[in-house]
């Protein structure tokens, strides 16, 4: 089963590695990673999608919680977050497919960022699932590149997942 | 107040009172230790002779005197040497604070001369590390690795400090506490889950204590004995766990594990529920653990939330410091009784008895055994790896205030002899005995240099079956007997090695020179040797 965490680090240079290197050492399934600052310059935020049965994720988090620069652990229960991640993608567009291309993008909410000759890039930001099938139906144009972020979370509703001072 | 990191490094050590490192030099480490020469009178230098040793040193040293002790080494080699040591302090939690010196800041990424990223490479084994790049967080950096180190569940911390920023200079002042807002481990334990523990256990019928190595590192040996006592809990222990609990108390039931005492598996296997204080449930302690939380009702103290659940299922989770949590527990308790239970296990097989040893040999069982009744109680006894620790962890009786110090979780061939030597001088009232194999005392015979030239008065006994015992046996029970690279031919003559030495020494060959060499062991004033010529074939167990 899938799991999305959050991790509120201290914005120190060597946390990233120490992150990765806890998941790839006790064999715990990364599906992607990603991270950034917050508003608290002092704090940078990780959101981590992993795969694993419930044992295993109260043992990433408590794992993670052991690291001395981790300040917070959370994962998400199902339905208590929103999620967001970025693609873009480069497919091959010949003048007669380029139409059929945007009707795609209208449909699934991509934005066309760039066009050449024989290719489009196309840009969409949505959840894991809807980039997936976004894939799916460009697929067949001839994807030449692509790459995604990894997915961003944060609770819905007034709740708030911050470090204290 | 004004002065070089370096000499910031050396005041940083005696406010944490400090009194004795375990180190190596070289180019990079040269500032720090032209510091440490002004501090000879506070701080005692110990040239080891491998930077392993220097870590293992460091190691018996914390084991002994209950706080972080300090190894040093250079860039580089210096620093990839320490890694063993590093991550045996780690599988045994054990607090030291490892100082290496690192090429120039500018330098660090371009493969410079003796240049490794010893952060990086002691990562898995790390409670924590800081590669020093300001020299003014030097003072932080230090507060929070000693504090890091010691608390909690403790391990080693690596500083690492280039040697432009030893020669800084900075205004310093040791701060008087350290504040990590992401580090807060939970010592007392939740008021209802005590109480519920003490419930579970107050309710069994065959009630087990397992202690592990935490109850040393919580120093709970009082706590968790006046427990056991009270409410007439049979006890087995761990590797870690032995000498927490004397063995001549009749509730001590002995070591579990694939190299434990059948008596102590079955009482695991037949108790109702087992009550886990600071032990992690190896794989080697607990075969089954899943098997066993099916049956069993699983009470579990441990300071490390992670170790909880982690091998095995726990009904009763309790995360606390053992001294404390067991402490809320005796205020809450009350006398029972378990006769039934406890002379059942009574009637169990105990340890082998040892078979009859062939001429020219000694039975190292029955070596132990006499080593044990004229040792004073209050022995630190360190085990290497290998049949011989197995001979020393079930075979020697521990009485109050003695101490068994070994490489339970990483089994470092060659831990004896320098952990030895630290924990000799943690504390030179205590007879310090090191046991090994002649397979790890050829990894750590340099260090007899070590003891001699600083008149560290370590007992060494080096039992001698010409073999890579523990492996040959495993050859000979896995592998159709087909022995290979197990043979030790080429040994030097141990004897005339410890003379090479000075150091006096007697080979223990037959039931009048056993005698003769534990007398020697005994009451020798100053560091001697003694072999034990045991068969090669004879078994673990
Ligand atoms: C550094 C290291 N290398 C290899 C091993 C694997 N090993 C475990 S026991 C053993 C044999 C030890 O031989 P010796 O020191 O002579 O002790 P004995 O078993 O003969 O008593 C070996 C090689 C180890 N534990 N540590
Ligand atoms: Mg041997």
């Amino acid at each position: 089963m899938k799991h999305t965490i959050s991790v509120l680090v201290e914005n120190h240079s060597g946390v990233l590695s120490r992150i990765s290197g806890l998941f790839s050492r006790r064999g715990f399934n990364i599906e992607s990673l990603a991270v950034g600052p917050t508003h608290d310059p002092a704090v940078s935020r990780i959101t981590i999608v992993a795969d694993g049965d419930e044992h295993t994720v109260e043992q990433i988090e408590k794992q993670l919680n052991k690291l001395i620069e981790v300040i917070k652990v959370k994962t998400f229960g199902r339905d208590e977050y929103l999620a967001r991640e970025l693609m873009i993608v480069k497919v091959s567009a010949t003048a007669n497919k380029r139409s059929e291309i945007m009707t795609i993008a209208d449909v699934t909410g991509a934005k066309v960022m760039d066009i050449t000759l024989t290719t489009m890039t196309l840009e969409l930001c949505d959840t894991y699932a809807h980039l997936c099938r976004f894939e799916e139906v460009i697929e067949p144009y001839g994807i030449i590149e692509m790459v995604r972020t990894g997915t961003i979370a944060i609770e819905k509703g007034a709740e708030t997942f911050n470090a204290k001072k | 107040m004004k002065m070089s990191v370096s000499q910031a490094m050396v005041e940083c050590l005696k406010a944490e009172n400090v009194k004795v490192v375990f180190g190596y030099p070289g180019a990079a480490i040269c500032p720090f230790y032209d510091a440490l020469l002004d501090a000879e009178n506070d701080i005692r230098q110990v040239l080891v002779r491998q930077e392993a040793n220097g870590g293992h040193a460091a190691n018996g040293y914390a084991r002994i005197s209950g706080k972080p002790a300090v190894c040093i080494a250079t860039s580089g080699p210096g620093a990839t040497n320490l890694i063993t040591a590093i991550a045996t302090a780690y599988a045994d939690s054990v607090p030291i604070v490892c100082i290496t010196g690192q090429v120039n800041t500018d330098q660090i990424g371009s493969d410079v001369f003796q240049e490794a990223d010893i952060t990086g490479a002691a990562e898995p084994f790390v409670k924590h590390s800081y590669l020093l790049k300001e020299p003014d967080d030097l003072a932080r950096v230090f507060k929070e690795a000693f504090y890091i180190a010691g608390t909690g569940r403790p391990g080693p911390v690596l500083i690492d400090i280039p040697m432009d920023v030893q020669k800084a200079e900075i205004d310093f002042e040791y701060p008087d506490k350290c504040e990590i807002r992401s580090y807060k481990p939970t010592t007392k334990g939740n008021y209802l889950q005590v109480k519920r523990v003490l419930g579970a256990l107050e309710t069994a019928e065959k009630p087990l204590i397992c202690i592990g190595g935490g109850v040393f590192a919580s120093n709970a040996q009082e706590e968790i004995t006046r427990l056991a006592e009270l409410m007439q809990i049979p006890v087995i222990t761990t590797m870690m766990g032995i000498s927490v609990f004397p063995n001549d108390n009749p509730l001590f039931c002995g070591m579990i594990g694939t190299h434990g005492i059948k008596r102590a598996n079955k009482a695991v296997n037949e108790c109702d529920v087992l009550f886990l204080v600071g032990a992690r449930v190896g794989d080697r302690a607990v075969k089954t653990p899943l098997a066993l939380e099916k049956t069993t009702k699983i009470l579990h103290i441990d300071i490390d939330p992670a170790e909880i659940g982690k091998n095995i299922g726990a009904d009763y989770p309790l995360v606390g410091d053992a001294k404390i949590v067991l402490g809320q527990m005796l205020e809450l308790a009350k006398p029972m009784k378990h006769d039934d239970w406890i002379e059942h296990l009574k009637g169990l097989e105990g340890a082998k008895a040892p078979i009859e040893a062939p001429a020219g040999t000694v039975n190292p069982k029955v070596f132990i055994d006499r080593l044990a009744a004229k040792m004073p109680d209050n022995t630190n006894i360190v085990a290497d790896v290998g049949q011989n620790q197995i001979w020393t962890c079930n075979g020697y009786k521990f009485r109050k205030g003695g101490r068994l110090l070994t490489s339970g979780g990483m089994g470092t061939m060659g831990y004896s002899v320098p952990a030895a030597i630290g924990a000799k001088l943690a504390d030179e009232s205590r007879p310090t005995v090191a046991v090994c194999g002649d397979g790890a005392f050829q990894m750590s015979f340099m260090e007899l240099a070590t003891a001699v030239q600083f008149g560290v008065d370590i007992k060494v006994v080096v039992m001698t079956n010409n073999r890579l015992g523990m492996v040959r046996e495993l050859q000979t029970n896995g592998y159709h007997d087909r022995q290979t690279n197990v043979f030790l031919d080429g040994s030097p003559d141990f004897i005339k090695l410890a003379e090479a030495y000075g150091i006096p020494a007697v080979r223990a060959c037959d039931d009048g020179s056993m005698d003769k060499a534990i007398d020697m062991l005994a009451n020798h004033k100053g560091i001697c040797l003694a072999e034990v010529v045991v068969d090669k074939d004879m078994p673990t167990l």
